[in-house]
């Protein structure tokens, strides 16, 4: 199964991962590869059949709604890329 | 010392036969001695492992020594340890300290083991080989020119070549298995939900399960008895008592019904691996048990369904790296888009980036129901073969991988080819099925695993015929060259 260029692009950036121009067409190549490999799924007949979602069918379970964690913030800071006055510091989004 | 099973260790512990000081310095040295050759362990705890050991020595001496304790182990570097690095294989989290144990972690360190590191692994433990761990492939112990297997390659090696008498590691799609197989050691991989996978980077989250490796599986049990719990802070763990898994190992096999699943002995298997496991299966037969010629009619379908599922919660899971907060900042990022973009592109590897690209597109508008929904519904199907067959057998017994450990670069190429690797391994997981790997032959002086495949929450009687099998055999017992 083949994939196009604009397609690897458009993933590229729902993804957040930077493309290089150059391994564009490998990369294509590559994932069509895994597509081909997926695609066998498409000839199966599957009417009628549920979802799976947990092997034994669990559901999310209730908790009271109480304070559990502490409140580690300086922990959590200290292996921030960049941090100042308590809050996470990225690069300007607003001009 | 390092010969000695974990049983064994523990008895000479508490009867004073060695300290766990002397065992650890022991265990330390091999690290620094024979793991330049292997690769298998990315960083060492030396003071803490110490500290650590000369605590344990204290409270043996007290007399109240829980069950692990002054045991030294490895842990994989996927669960998180509070103050030394964990960094999944991945650049993006090689500057990465946690400041928090994961449960598993806290489980071995309340049982008083001691961790002597941390050990490699295929980066975010996606690969079959090692090969795509930030830190370099480790190299299988039986022939270095050979893979170890994956993800938890770097655990299977050090158990192998007795850098520690057991490790802990965890299976997407057989990252335990398959790996203890080519490295000639027993690995299991417990049901979903047994093992708390709090504080273990995700990968798939609803195929991720935690387990332990050894040389036996009587060492297998005494781990998996520490490292099963339940854990409120997992809302997938399953509330159930945690039985001892000790307890049923020397019942005898007799009157055992195995199902012998005629898919997994189809073509692509190896011959010399086929003869190895029919020769474990017959001599099971030998010990009293049945076997029965079963069918999983979807085997075939666990491939493509599992690489669609798996890539899919990874994109997912894998999105909170970001540069913000943890992990791998690209320099000078222009702009917040910038610096998301260049970090993933710069932090993660080309294995892992692939899998987020396809699990990012099998989940996009329009195409959700065909790939996602579709692999669910698949999901189900092999579900329900095991169902159908745990209705006439009690355990499912075959080849753990089709072949024994690859060249390097062997599968380089083509992802589907590494893909392939785990045929016989990755429909447990859909269905979310305790399985396990011991050994059972060579061929090119190469280990073979035998996998047994259990119902759901009968690791005790996987434990049990695995126990069994090694009372009879010494595959188990054998060591590579220049390591006994």
């Amino acid at each position: 199964m083949s994939i196009e260029r604009s397609e690897i692009e458009k993933l590229a950036t729902l993804s957040r991962i930077a493309i290089n121009e150059e391994t564009i067409s490998e990369v294509a190549q590559r994932l069509g590869s895994v597509l081909e490999l997926v695609d066998q799924l498409q000839a199966v007949n599957t009417d009628g059949v549920e979802a799976m979602s947990h092997p034994m069918q669990a559901t999310q379970r209730l908790r009271e709604d109480e304070v559990t964690e502490l409140n580690r913030r300086e922990a959590l800071q200290a292996i921030a890329p960049e941090t100042e006055d308590g809050l996470f510091l990225v690069p300007k989004v607003i001009e | 010392m390092h010969n000695l099973t974990i049983a064994e260790l523990v008895k000479g512990l508490q009867s004073k036969e060695f300290t766990s000081v002397e065992l650890t310095q022991h265990f330390l040295d091999r690290i620094a001695n024979l793991d330049p050759a292997y690769n298998a362990v990315i960083t060492v705890t030396t003071e803490q492992a110490l500290q650590a050991a000369a605590a344990a020595d204290q409270r043996l001496a007290d007399g109240n020594a829980p069950d692990l304790c002054g045991v030294p182990i490895l842990h994989k570097d996927i669960f998180c340890t509070d103050g030394v690095r964990t960094s999944c294989g991945s650049k993006m989290l090689d500057n990465f300290i946690p400041p928090y144990n994961a449960t598993v972690v806290e489980n071995f360190e309340k049982a008083g083991a001691v961790v002597l590191g941390k050990t490699n692994m295929d980066e975010f433990a996606m690969g079959s080989s090692n090969e795509t761990s930030f830190y370099g492939a480790v190299k299988n112990p039986w022939a270095t020119d050979s893979v170890p297997g994956g993800s938890s390659g770097g655990s299977a090696a050090a158990v192998a070549a007795r850098l520690a008498p057991g490790a802990t590691a965890t299976d997407t799609g057989g990252s335990i298995r398959q790996p203890a197989a080519l490295c000639g050691i027993s690995g299991i991989k417990p049901t979903y939900g047994r093992v708390s996978r709090w504080g273990m980077i995700a990968f798939a989250s609803s195929l991720d399960q935690g387990g332990p490796m050894a040389r036996t599986a009587e060492d297998c049990a005494l781990l998996l008895n520490c490292m099963a719990s339940y854990d409120d802070k997992d809302s997938t763990c399953i509330d159930r008592e945690v039985p001892d898994y000790t307890a049923n190992l020397n019942r005898s096999v007799k009157g055992l019904r195995i199902g012998v699943p005629k898919e997994y002995f189809s073509e692509g298997l190896h011959p010399g691996t086929e003869e190895a496991v029919r020769a474990a299966l017959a001599k099971l037969q030998e010990q009293g048990a049945e076997l029965v010629e079963i069918s999983l009619p979807n085997s075939a379908l666990s491939v493509p369904a599992y690489y669609v599922i798996a890539p899919a919660e990874a994109s997912a899971n894998l999105s909170r790296f970001d540069g913000a907060r943890y992990g791998y900042r690209c320099e000078n990022p222009k702009d917040l888009e910038d610096m998301y973009c260049r970090s993933r592109a710069e932090g993660f590897g080309e294995e892992v980036q692939r899998r987020i690209l396809i699990g990012t597109y099998c989940l996009s508008a329009g195409y959700y129901d065909a790939y996602y929904g579709k692999s669910q519904q698949v999901r189900q199907l092999i579900q329900q073969d095991f169902v159908s067959a745990f209705e006439n057998v009690d355990l499912i017994m075959g080849p753990t991988c089709p072949s024994p450990a690859f060249k390097f670069g062997a599968k380089g190429d083509d992802p589907v080819a590494m893909y392939l690797e785990d045929i016989y391994t990755i429909a447990t997981n859909l269905a979310g099925l305790p399985g396990m790997s011991i050994p059972c032959g060579m061929v090119e002086g190469k280990p073979v695993g035998l996998q047994i495949i259990g119902n759901y929450f009968d690791e005790a009687g996987i434990l049990n015929a695995a126990h069994q099998y090694q009372q009879a055999s010494d595959w188990h017992t054998q060591a590579p060259e220049g390591i006994a």
